[in-house]
């Protein structure tokens, strides 16, 4: 469904991503994981439109998406939730949650809209039980439930969730992981972006690893929990065995 | 018939090629930061990862050669901690220090899927009694063959290379249904039980795995007559993996389908290294994808061989390789040329009347190389050729003149009667040189 193929994302001169290659098939879960700085949101940034590559390319469902703007990859079905939520902090929920459907229009809307709310209320019933109050007020965790809730609103089929724990109380980040692969039977495929490495390879079918702009491991996710390197790094095995000899 | 992986043994191949480019940039990655022998490697050749983009960028990577694994005797080139191998073989070798395999948990489950992939390609199921005759120990076979077995669900007898009396006795009486080992012990077998008198019906053979060895497509004919089973051919080699690399399907028996979401395959040309063009014949290089403990790029495996990514009429996307057709190091020198048995072989199968069956007889005359090439002809040859002495001096002539073209140097040509040349087992070819005792250039080239 989506394929990136050697790309290189710039920040001016600085490269962020040097060769990324990688893949996501329908219905699958797919989890990026690495540790900060390791160019995970600039790859998601780079797919969803607002980062360009400077070489390589993004293809989705076969047709390219490097250079289209953003809204159109949106309409083409490629929703995302932001890194540190990014929600409109004085609208209320419902409000919020609207906007994620802006770009359909007012026909599309009149459609569809009370149908993928009634979808979002059942995936996050809290949210339907503040739907007036401000975001603002809202905790941590349901910020974070309200920032995908309004990524679903868009009916993607491809959803970019970006560090959905970032912030947030073990428990809280553990509601959100056990959502996830619910969206999966609403025919969504996701690609997970994580620093919490073992969260994200309990739900995912698939993961790659990512270090300073680049892939590093890509397996399953059983495969990966077993990797002793990933154990080691992001999973906190090991630390007596720092030093070891052959 | 069923397929083991279909998911993958039916990718579609723009699916399978981003695959292999995913995996080749990780272990590319991961060498560069992790491995000291390839960074030096790729430092002295002037690659960094960036410059691998597609799959083609391939050959700007530097060969590995067995004579690394030596010199990195025992653990050099593991890319692990020695406490994550889980598993650790070792292939003896001709020249002195053996080569060291080792194998973590995830190296260990790869295997088991890849060999089950080519048991089930060679028609084995869970409903079946599976008779492994590879020795037992170090080399990979053995394992490699019992692991895979058991992930299919056959039922594994783990019996070794043993006598075969012995073999025939648990083949009758544990009702072996399919038998994993080498061509020649196979065909013994059948020869055995040929000369006692047990009936081929007194046994539930149906399947036989064979590998390590070059045979015959006559030789499969023999076995699978004498064992009354359904023969395929298998391709692995110990450095890589061991076996799992290659199986020919039940159905078609045409070329061995690599499993190529582990194992990127190139053809290149034994002494230049390029890579030929698509479908020609030269060495299989082969670069792991996946492998954790002893991941290796562009290993030279030394097999000569075609592959061919026509589509097989069992389904299977995958590539095929051809029988392993000879060795690199099979290679002689005539007047200073280097020439492969597999050049003549592959002039022989294209003519009528001829079996690729030969011997080279290399001399010194005079000062200077002789080469004498003597081709076992089919029978019936001489006897249509009594009346007639022209036919017989025509082929001959033509044989030689193809060739002295595909090889670059003046023969002498003789055609010689079926099955009058040394009988090597299942080796359909024979250098003979007896220019060392002569003095001058001989001996093949290293």
């Amino acid at each position: 469904m989506l394929v990136l193929t050697s790309v290189d994302t710039y920040y001016g001169n600085v490269q962020a991503l040097k060769g990324i290659s990688l893949h996501v098939n329908e219905g699958e879960i797919v989890a990026l994981i690495g540790a900060n700085g390791a160019g995970k949101t600039t790859t998601l940034h780079t797919i969803s439109g607002l980062l360009s590559p400077r070489r390589g390319a993004v293809a989705f469902r076969g047709k390219s998406l490097a250079g289209r703007s953003p809204e159109a990859i949106v309409r083409a079905g490629v929703s995302q939730a932001p890194e540190n939520r990014q929600l409109f902090t004085s609208l209320s929920v419902r409000d919020n949650l609207v906007l994620g459907a802006y770009h359909l229009s007012r026909r599309e809307k009149r459609r569809s809209l009370p149908g993928t709310l009634a979808l979002v209320y059942g995936l996050f019933p809290i949210l339907e039980e503040r739907a007036r109050t401000p975001a603002a007020t809202l905790s941590g965790g349901e910020q974070q439930m309200l920032a995908i809730g309004r990524a679903l609103m868009a009916r993607p089929t491809l959803l970019l969730l970006d560090e959905p724990s970032l912030g947030l109380a073990p428990r809280l980040a553990r509601t959100i992981f056990d959502t996830i692969p619910k969206f999966r039977k609403q025919g969504l495929t996701v690609l997970l972006v994580e620093q919490n490495a073992r969260a994200a390879l309990e739900i995912a079918d698939r993961a790659y690893v990512m270090e300073t702009g680049r892939v590093v491991m890509e397996g399953s996710a059983q495969e990966l929990l077993n990797q002793h390197e990933v154990q080691r790094a992001y999973l906190g095995r090991g630390y007596r065995h720092v030093l070891d000899g052959k | 018939m069923p397929i083991w992986n279909p998911r993958v043994e039916t990718m579609p191949r723009v699916d399978l090629e981003q695959l292999q480019l995913e995996r080749l940039q990780v272990i590319v990655n991961r060498a560069w930061d992790g491995i000291p022998f390839y960074r030096r490697r790729f430092e002295e050749y002037g690659v960094i990862p960036e410059h691998l983009r597609s799959l083609e960028d391939l050959r700007l990577l530097p060969f590995t050669e067995k004579e690394d694994l030596r010199r990195g005797y025992p653990y050099d080139l593991f890319a692990v901690p020695l406490r994550e191998v889980v598993r650790i073989h070792s292939s003896p070798s001709t020249a002195g220090t053996p080569t060291v395999m080792g194998y973590t948990k995830n190296d260990l489950r790869n295997w088991r899927e890849l060999v089950a992939r080519v048991l089930c390609a060679g028609g084995v199921t869970k409903e079946d009694v599976i008779q492994i005759s590879f020795s037992y120990g170090l080399l990979t076979d053995a394992f490699g063959f019992h692991q895979g077995a058991e992930e299919i669900g056959a039922s594994v007898i783990p019996v070794s290379a043993g006598a075969v009396e012995e073999q025939i006795s648990i083949l009758h009486d544990f009702r072996t249904s399919a038998l994993v080992g080498t061509p020649s012990h196979a065909r013994r077998i059948g020869e055995a039980l040929r000369d006692k008198g047990i009936p081929r019906s007194s046994l539930h053979l149906k399947w036989a795995v064979l590998g390590t060895e070059p045979w015959t497509e006559e030789m499969r004919q023999e076995i699978e007559s004498l064992l009354g089973v359904s023969a395929t051919d298998n391709y692995g080699i110990a450095e890589v993996m061991g076996p799992g690399v290659a199986g020919e399907c039940e159905e078609q028996k045409r070329g061995l389908h690599l499993n190529e979401d582990h194992f990127l395959c190139e053809i290149v040309d034994p002494g230049t290294g390029e890579p030929v063009p698509a479908g020609a014949t030269g060495e299989l290089v082969i670069t792991t994808l996946g492998k954790e403990a002893l991941p290796l790029v562009r290993y030279r495996t030394g097999d000569i061989t075609s592959v061919t990514q026509e589509r097989c009429a069992c389904g299977r996307t995958l590539a095929r390789m051809a029988q392993v057709v000879g060795r690199t190091d099979d290679a002689f020198v005539v007047s200073g040329v280097r020439l492969l048995p597999a050049q003549i072989e592959g002039v022989l199968r294209e003519v009528d009347g001829v079996k690729p069956h030969f011997e080279v007889i290399l001399d010194r005359e005079g000062g200077a190389d002789t080469i004498e090439v003597r081709v076992e002809v089919a029978s019936g040859i001489f006897d249509s050729a009594g009346g007639e002495v022209g036919y017989l001096v025509r082929t001959q002539n033509s044989l030689r003149q193809r060739l002295e073209a595909a090889l670059g140097v003046a023969i002498n040509l003789r055609l010689v009667e079926p099955r009058s040349l040394g009988e090597a087992p299942g080796m359909s070819q024979r250098i003979v040189d007896r220019r060392r005792t002569k003095g001058g250039e001989s001996g093949p080239v290293l």
